[in-house]
């Protein structure tokens, strides 16, 4: 079952005059339970592709399919209730609320989903005792170690049980362990709870941790397959 | 929205400094505007009272010919055998005190210097003048047989440099147009701390004024005191006659009420100009923070926050803001009124045709009035928050991520 599906997909950014194609006429699509990476050199597409499959972008033409509803043509709303039901992010640089605390980060998408608080609270718990931060609940993020702040993102992205989360360069912030102890959290959870993940990278021990690998150049898909990396 | 509430709470404690200067800069402009309030208050009340008080009385009843303006002595314009219509008026339950009084223009002269003067003849044992035998500061109240005693204001006698048992001249227009001069002894200086009334009214008895203006037994009017001037209407209907007119306090003080009513309006005006200076900061403020927060709306936007809920957010800050700087504002204008309100404010003799001012002018607050400012404060300052909050909900989350701004 498609999570994602991308058809004859183009971006072009105009600056001025000037037109730049983020993204050529691409198309792909996302099973259920992949754990997919995005992977070529800067520029060379990925972000933009994960923006589009996020719903924070729209394409200059093509479709962008979210479990099996087209996405293309949805107003700023609907895209916000789109990525509110069925995505989660993980952001290269943590993106977590400052002057909340890693439970409070973790609860606001319950909350945007209006989920009763003894719910909200024992999700949040749930999700933080799975990354590892059970004793860091009530810290905020400049009292956490950047690991701890990916990790806390990476229980917000799955607390509103979504079908896709989407992770841009989510070891790129991180020192080489903490990296590794990222990838192999989204990996178990991605064993254990079945939710899809795609993941932008180019470093190649990421890569490594992918059931997929779908290689981008000059915003074109080159090589699109299971196993090793080819970047 | 209790989340929303706590971020924003959160958000102005970020830089408090910040959010204090921009709370306190309403709470003073709503200070200001608490203490003008009851300045206006005040005088508007107090102005109406002094004036029935001193000058016009709840009822005054006159001949129909009779021109205040001219201060006319011609016996038609006149009240004939006035003593007894007073008796009559004094008799009706709702009357408090009934008086006849006489007005004649006049001249107090002092060696070089001289000063116009009203002068007024009254019934020196009537209860109507009280507020100026109360006022007394300096030698005695007039007698009913004193054939030529004055009782001058302050402003009068320091601009003359009179004193008690001096001996000015007055003169004084008569029924048949011509001048009376005649030396009156100062009985009393009196001060009603109200120099517009002060500084030009000068008090003899009704029997001397009578006879130096030749008005034979006649008043200009007779001067009526209600226990209660809501009966003001009830007392004109029992009165009626076609011989005179029954002037009620609200006609003869229509300048003040005019006055009044229009300074309220001018008032609106400059309460809403103050208030939009003050709202300013808070957009400042506002607009400071969506630029700082850019990222964090994008964050908040990819986690599918709706853009009425980042409005709602931003409007939660103002809200706030607002509240703390209602807050000052009815800290520091409760203090300002309710010093002005006991002390005062020396303004001197600062007084304007038609209005009589105290020489100090106070300051009473109402509810109605802290009340209305206060939600007009927090809806000016919602709807000058429109914008920021507006361009925080337009902010494209892709761009707004990145901490960029396009919007």
């Amino acid at each position: 079952m498609e999570v994602a599906k991308v058809e004859h997909v183009s971006r072009v950014y105009k600056t001025g005059d000037a037109e730049t194609a983020a993204l050529k006429d691409v198309s792909l699509s996302i099973e259920a339970g992949e754990f997919a990476a995005l992977v070529g050199p800067s520029g060379s597409g990925k972000t933009t592709l994960l923006q589009l499959i996020g719903c924070l972008d729209t394409p200059s033409s093509g479709k962008v399919i979210i479990a099996g509803q087209d996405v293309s043509a949805l107003n700023r709303d609907q895209r916000a209730d789109t990525r509110r039901a069925k995505i989660g992010f993980v952001f290269q640089f943590f993106a977590l609320i400052p002057t909340l605390t890693a439970f409070e980060n973790v609860e606001m998408p319950l909350l945007l989903n209006g989920l009763p608080a003894a719910e909200r609270s024992a999700r949040v718990h749930q999700l933080l005792e799975a990354v590892g931060l059970k004793e860091r609940t009530h810290r905020r993020p400049d009292q956490l170690s950047g690991g701890e702040q990916q990790r806390v993102a990476i229980a917000r992205a799955l607390a509103g049980k979504p079908a896709l989360i989407l992770a841009d360069e989510p070891t790129a912030n991180l020192d080489t362990e903490n990296g590794k102890q990222v990838m192999e959290i989204m990996q178990r959870l991605n064993r254990e709870t079945g939710v899809t993940f795609v993941f932008a990278t180019h470093d190649p021990r990421v890569i490594a941790y992918a059931s997929r690998v779908i290689t981008l150049r000059d915003g074109q898909v080159t090589a699109n397959g299971a196993g090793a990396a080819k970047v | 929205m209790l989340q929303i509430i706590k971020l924003a709470w959160r958000d102005l404690n970020r830089n408090r400094r910040r959010s204090f200067f921009s709370a306190l800069a309403l709470g003073m402009g709503l200070s200001l505007l608490l203490l003008m309030a009851g300045v206006i208050e005040h005088e508007g009340r107090s102005s109406m009272d002094t004036s029935i008080r001193l000058q016009t009385g709840h009822l005054q009843i006159r001949a129909a010919a009779y021109n205040e303006n001219r201060a006319s002595l011609a016996w038609e314009d006149l009240v004939e055998r006035p003593a007894a219509i007073a008796a009559q008026v004094a008799a009706l339950p709702p009357v408090s005190a009934a008086t006849p009084r006489l007005f004649a223009s006049g001249i107090v002269a002092s060696g070089d210097t001289s000063a116009a003067a009203r002068v007024t003849g009254v019934d020196p044992a009537s209860a109507a003048n009280d507020p100026y035998r109360s006022g007394i500061v300096s030698g005695q109240w007039l007698t009913a047989d004193d054939r030529d005693g004055i009782v001058i204001g302050r402003p009068m006698a320091e601009k003359l440099g009179l004193k008690v048992g001096d001996k000015p001249n007055v003169l004084v227009n008569t029924a048949n147009g011509d001048v009376d001069t005649q030396a009156f002894v100062i009985r009393g200086i009196y001060s009603t701390r109200t120099p517009g009334f002060d500084s030009g009214t000068v008090f003899m008895s009704l029997a001397k004024a009578q006879a130096i203006a030749r008005a034979g037994d006649h008043a200009s009017a007779i001067f009526v005191l209600l226990k209660d001037r809501d009966q003001a209407g009830a007392v004109v209907a029992a009165l009626q006659t076609r011989q005179y007119a029954v002037l009620t306090w609200d006609r003869m003080n229509a300048l003040l009420s005019d006055t009044e009513e229009l300074a309220n309006s001018y008032m609106i005006l400059l309460y809403l100009i103050i208030l939009a200076i003050t709202a300013t900061v808070i957009v400042n403020t506002l607009v400071m923070a969506v630029f700082e927060r850019t990222r964090e709306i994008g964050i908040l936007s990819a986690l599918g926050m709706r853009s009425g809920r980042i409005m709602a957010m931003f409007f939660a800050e103002s809200a706030m803001l607002a509240l703390g700087g209602i807050l000052i504002g009815l800290i520091i204008g409760g203090a300002m009124v309710a010093y002005f309100g006991s002390v005062g404010y020396y303004v001197g003799d600062f007084g304007m045709t038609g209005m009589l001012l105290g020489e100090r002018i106070y300051a009473t607050l109402t509810l109605k009035d802290a009340i209305n400012l206060s939600l007009a404060a927090l809806v000016v300052t919602l709807v000058a928050s429109v914008y920021p909050a507006s361009l925080a909900a337009r902010l494209e989350p892709v761009e707004a991520l990145r901490g960029g701004r396009q919007v």
